[in-house]
């Protein structure tokens, strides 16, 4: 099986499983960077609203071209009705939030299961119409990855591009609106339309990738790739390339996986690549994974012990902590014998003026808003404003030499 | 019409009402706590749960479905609530990560198990059957007073109207903790009100009614009667007395125009086969919300966000 | 806007025109916003005066901030009429800045406080102008006049509210406007920031640029602004603090509801 897997990886495993995997990272590159925004935006499960809107589209794409004698099968009308109806689920969403007292979520929800509800009136009135004739309409919910024909590629791949191009081009407005509305409807952007351009695109994507990775999972795929990029970056611009890459990445590698075994199929194996993708970045990410909270729990717990040791010196009190001698002896602040050091006695100095800081800093009310930074052990000059430190230090009055 | 209704149409006209209120009366809270999409959460995950427990047991038979997807609901939620708290997510994408995550596990360990030997209905699951849930046994209307007739009714009618009971009935006995936790959370901790257990009891007992009812009309639909019916009822009132009152009313109707929409509209219309019941329901139960919020007489929005 | 001149009789009887609005930073004439039934704020009329300071106090619930959105087109209006510099907001829209209440954002969103600043510029870029380094230096710039700049690689969560509001206004800045509306600047945040702010504040008036701000402080209104508007829904009274900020023109706009120590402490003009 995994020379099999290393094979598709390398493309050597058969026109088809290349086809697939190529497809499948276009389509993982184009849901990751469109569905960013909307999980930005703090939308996400409007994409479930617009995946599942799309079904009553199908079904009377398929009605409207069998009845004028078409064949009711042909893609682009099927892409055509899915697009219509999901659009006026899109609609619907917003003006129920908009016009009436329901909140969003309540009006997701309505959306997704009347849209589909009706969807699924129209699929058994097809199986009754053309008995058995349809039976490519169920691989709508789940998908049928491994049956990606060559023409479906190259709809991703243009599709894709198209959609990649506009997240680049209305990157500045989307990232505006997404974190402070007001301010871009003050600047002179129209706040409605940019956010129907953000699920006007996720819509896009949606319906490029249904037939082939269908309904859940492409909302899967819109939303997964996003919420694991947002811990590797602080930045916005980098959340939406590592959601693209981590798209991609989920596609080709699923896609890979799912060639090289047998009922393995293609789309939840993505989907299940993505969220292995998410778990890493959740417990590993630097900054804002698990483990790095943990670890930073720790290198706090240290600070703290070094803190109380540096400012027992100061006050020439003695330390009886075994950590905190642990710690003291670690840096060369106290010699063996439990005296402090030269540089240990500077630091403690530096140690109680900093901590007189932060009593004037309590005093004052600054810390509304800043959290971990002040744990009283940071560096005061790294947590506040130049104008801020000297308010301080007026208030501390002339300092005096510490004895010890 | 008389014997024909008894034996084809009464069951799941009572299952379909049944497995709309129980959806909906907890519904008209999760739509106050704007936690209206746990439903859509939990309908996606039941799928991974039966198939789990079809893998565990080996029987497709409703037991251990109900108590898979029951498992599999919780640990959704579990989920969920981890991750938002782990991650600092918002509850949208925390939701959106784990069901599709949880819905494509379910799909491929559908697709490892042997389903030679029994077959293990994806449609069904996520559709419903509420057609075929007829009552073979009645030959007319007093059949309903005939004991043996009566044992053989579908088992998914006294399934379902246990549940419907037992979430009326939890409904009563927490009226008011629920009514002042849903309005006021800091308040009615200070009044010694359990506030997260009540939230989690909510939670639960509308998996527990979800999964009654996927049996009947399926997963997805299951979200629509959690939603549709409670939002309308919200836009007709006030006061929360009234508004679970709306639902109810809402809900039955939904479900009894829809199952006849369903079978008899086609044949009204000339065609010759139903349409989904199920889907019917829902796509009614969205007509009614749809009047509401053009008609309702409390569908205006007050405050800031009214002008706009 | 062209209306016909109205005459009005001056003090000595002479027939003057009235200030014209013509080419004032602000002028509403109006102004009505409601929610549902219930109005925010009613017939609302004001002129502020280029390079002037002005305050907009009332108690919660006046509509200050609404008086505020509905100026930038935030909120629709019922009726009335807004004019900047003479002309409609959408066209003098590049002449006009906003500092939003801080509470009204994200503070975990993924960016940090320089990309916060260049946010400022997104207007002039358009969609596809370049961010150059000239706009960084810009940036840069602005969040040094606000004591901000040793934070610029910073993600926004780390920061104090007092630091937050400092980002906001450094933001506003970048924007370059001569006309500053700013929703309760001073809400939440230290002496040091209120310091910092208010010094730019008036540096921006020394340049001639107009600050309009709701300000939710009695007590600092006459040390910082030169006018003040007193609205309760409606506007009680408008003009130099000197005049207007009288401690029967307070009582009106709180409607009694000021305790008389409060307005003692304040130590105003009586009448």
């Amino acid at each position: 099986m995994w020379t099999t897997f290393l094979d598709a990886l390398l493309l050597q495993a058969g026109y088809n499983a290349a086809l697939v995997a190529v497809g499948a990272a276009l389509l993982g590159i184009a849901a990751g960077t469109s569905g960013t925004f909307l999980v930005l935006r703090k939308r996400a499960l409007v994409s479930d609203a617009i995946a599942h809107a799309t079904l009553p589209g199908i079904g009377l794409a398929f009605i409207c071209m069998t009845a004028l004698g078409g064949d009711g099968r042909n893609l682009a009308g099927l892409m055509l009705g899915s697009a219509l109806t999901a659009a006026a689920g899109l609609l619907l969403v917003a003006w129920i939030s908009r016009a009436t007292r329901l909140s969003e979520d309540a009006a997701i929800g309505a959306v997704l299961s009347v849209f589909f509800g009706f969807g699924i009136v129209l699929l058994t009135l097809i199986q009754t119409m053309s008995s058995g004739r349809q039976a490519g309409l169920d691989g709508l919910l789940l998908g049928s990855t491994a049956g990606m024909l060559f023409q479906d590629g190259i709809i991703i791949a243009i599709g894709g591009a198209l959609a990649v191009g506009a997240v680049f081009a209305l990157r500045r407005p989307m990232t505006l609106v997404a974190f402070d509305a007001d301010f871009a409807k003050a600047s002179g952007w129209n706040v409605g339309h940019v956010d129907l351009a953000i699920m006007g695109l996720v819509l896009g994507v949606a319906v490029i990738g249904l037939k082939t990775a269908g309904l859940i999972l492409i909302v899967a795929m819109l939303i997964i790739p996003a919420v694991a990029a947002r811990f590797w970056t602080e930045r916005t611009e980098h959340v939406v390339l590592g959601a693209g890459l981590f798209g991609g990445l989920s596609g080709y590698v699923g896609a890979a996986l799912s060639a090289s075994a047998p009922a393995l199929p293609t789309g939840p194996v993505i989907v299940l690549v993505c969220a292995f993708l998410f778990v890493l970045s959740l417990l590993f990410a630097p900054i804002r994974g698990v483990l790095a909270s943990l670890l930073r729990h720790r290198r706090f717990q240290v600070r703290v012990h070094r803190r109380q040791g540096l400012l027992a010196l100061a006050h020439s009190e003695a330390v009886h902590d075994r950590m905190t001698l642990a710690v003291l002896r670690r840096d060369d602040l106290i010699r063996a014998d439990g005296v402090a050091t030269d540089i240990g006695r500077a630091q403690a100095a530096k140690a109680l003026l900093d901590e007189r800081r932060w009593e004037i800093v309590r005093q004052m009310q600054f810390a509304e808003g800043l959290k971990a930074n002040f744990d009283g052990l940071t560096p005061i000059e790294g947590v506040l404003t130049k104008d801020e430190l000297a308010e301080v230090d007026r208030r501390l009055g002339p300092l005096s030499i510490v004895g010890g | 019409m008389g014997s024909e209704f008894v034996m084809l149409s009464l069951t799941p006209i009572l299952i379909g009402i049944l497995a709309s209120i129980a959806c909906a009366l907890p519904g008209n809270f999760l739509i106050l706590r704007r936690q209206a999409l746990i439903g859509d959460a939990i309908s996606h995950v039941v799928l991974p749960g039966i198939v789990v427990a079809f893998l565990l047991t080996g029987t497709v038979a409703s037991l251990p479905m109900m108590i898979g997807a029951a498992g599999a609901a919780i640990i959704a939620v579990i989920l969920i609530e981890t991750i938002k708290r782990l991650g600092r997510i918002e509850p949208g994408a925390a939701m959106g990560v784990v069901f599709t995550s949880m819905f494509a596990g379910g799909v491929l360990l559908l697709e490892q198990s042997d389903t030679s030997s029994v077959h293990l209905d994806v449609e069904h699951a996520l559709m419903g059957n509420l057609e075929s849930l007829i009552w073979f046994a009645a030959d007319d209307w007093s059949s309903l007073l005939d004991p043996v007739a009566l044992a053989a009714l579908p088992p998914e009618l006294p399934r379902i109207a246990a549940v419907c009971a037992l979430v009326a009935g939890l409904t009563y006995l927490f009226w008011r903790p629920l009514k002042i936790s849903t309005f006021d959370e800091g308040f009615a901790r200070t009044m010694g009100i359990p506030t997260t257990a009540i939230s989690i009891g909510l939670v639960i007992a509308a998996a527990v009614a979800a999964v009654a009812a996927f049996d009947a009309v399926g997963s997805i639909i299951v979200i629509a009667m959690f939603i549709c019916p409670p939002a309308a009822a919200r836009l007709m009132t006030n006061r929360l007395e009234v508004q679970v009152g709306w639902s109810t009313v809402f809900a039955v109707v939904s479900a009894v125009l829809g199952y006849v929409f369903a079978g008899y509209g086609p044949l009204w219309l000339g065609g010759q086969h139903a349409v989904s019941a199920a889907g019917m329901i829902a796509t009614v139960s969205g007509v009614i919300l749809g009047l509401a919020c053009l008609f309702g007489p409390q569908r205006k929005r007050v405050g800031e966000a009214a002008t706009d | 806007m062209r209306e016909t001149p109205v005459k009005v009789a001056a003090e000595d009887g002479r027939i003057v025109k009235p200030p014209t609005s013509d080419d004032s930073p602000l002028a509403v004439r109006g102004l009505t916003v409601s929610y549902g039934d219930k109005p925010a704020i009613f017939s609302v009329d004001t002129i502020v005066p280029q390079g002037s300071m002005m305050a907009i106090v009332g108690p919660n619930g006046a509509g200050k901030s609404t008086l505020l959105k509905a100026v930038l087109g935030i909120v629709k209006s019922l009726s009335g009429t807004v004019s900047i510099f003479g002309e409609s907001l959408s066209e003098a829209q590049q002449r006009v800045a906003y500092v939003p209440q801080r509470a009204s954002v994200d503070w975990d969103f993924p960016t940090r406080v320089i990309d916060v600043v260049l946010m400022g510029l997104y207007r002039k870029l358009g969609l596809l102008g370049w961010l150059t380094n000239h706009h960084r230096k810009t940036a840069r710039a602005c969040l040094e006049r606000v004591g901000m700049v040793q934070f610029a690689e910073r993600q926004i969560v780390q920061l104090s509210g007092g630091q937050q509001q400092r980002v906001f206004l450094a933001r506003a800045l970048a924007q370059d406007a001569d006309l500053y509306l700013l929703d309760e600047p001073f809400a939440g945040v230290d002496a040091a920031t209120e310091k910092a702010i208010i010094d730019v504040l008036k540096s921006l008036k020394s340049q001639n640029k107009t600050v309009v701000c709701v300000h939710h402080d009695l007590a600092t209104v006459a040390d910082y602004f030169d006018r003040v508007l007193l609205i309760n829904v409606q506007k009680i009274a408008e003009g130099p603090v000197a005049t207007s900020f009288t401690a029967e023109n307070l009582q009106r706009t709180y409607g009694g509801r000021l305790a008389a120590t409060h307005i003692d402490d304040l130590r105003l003009p009586a009448g």
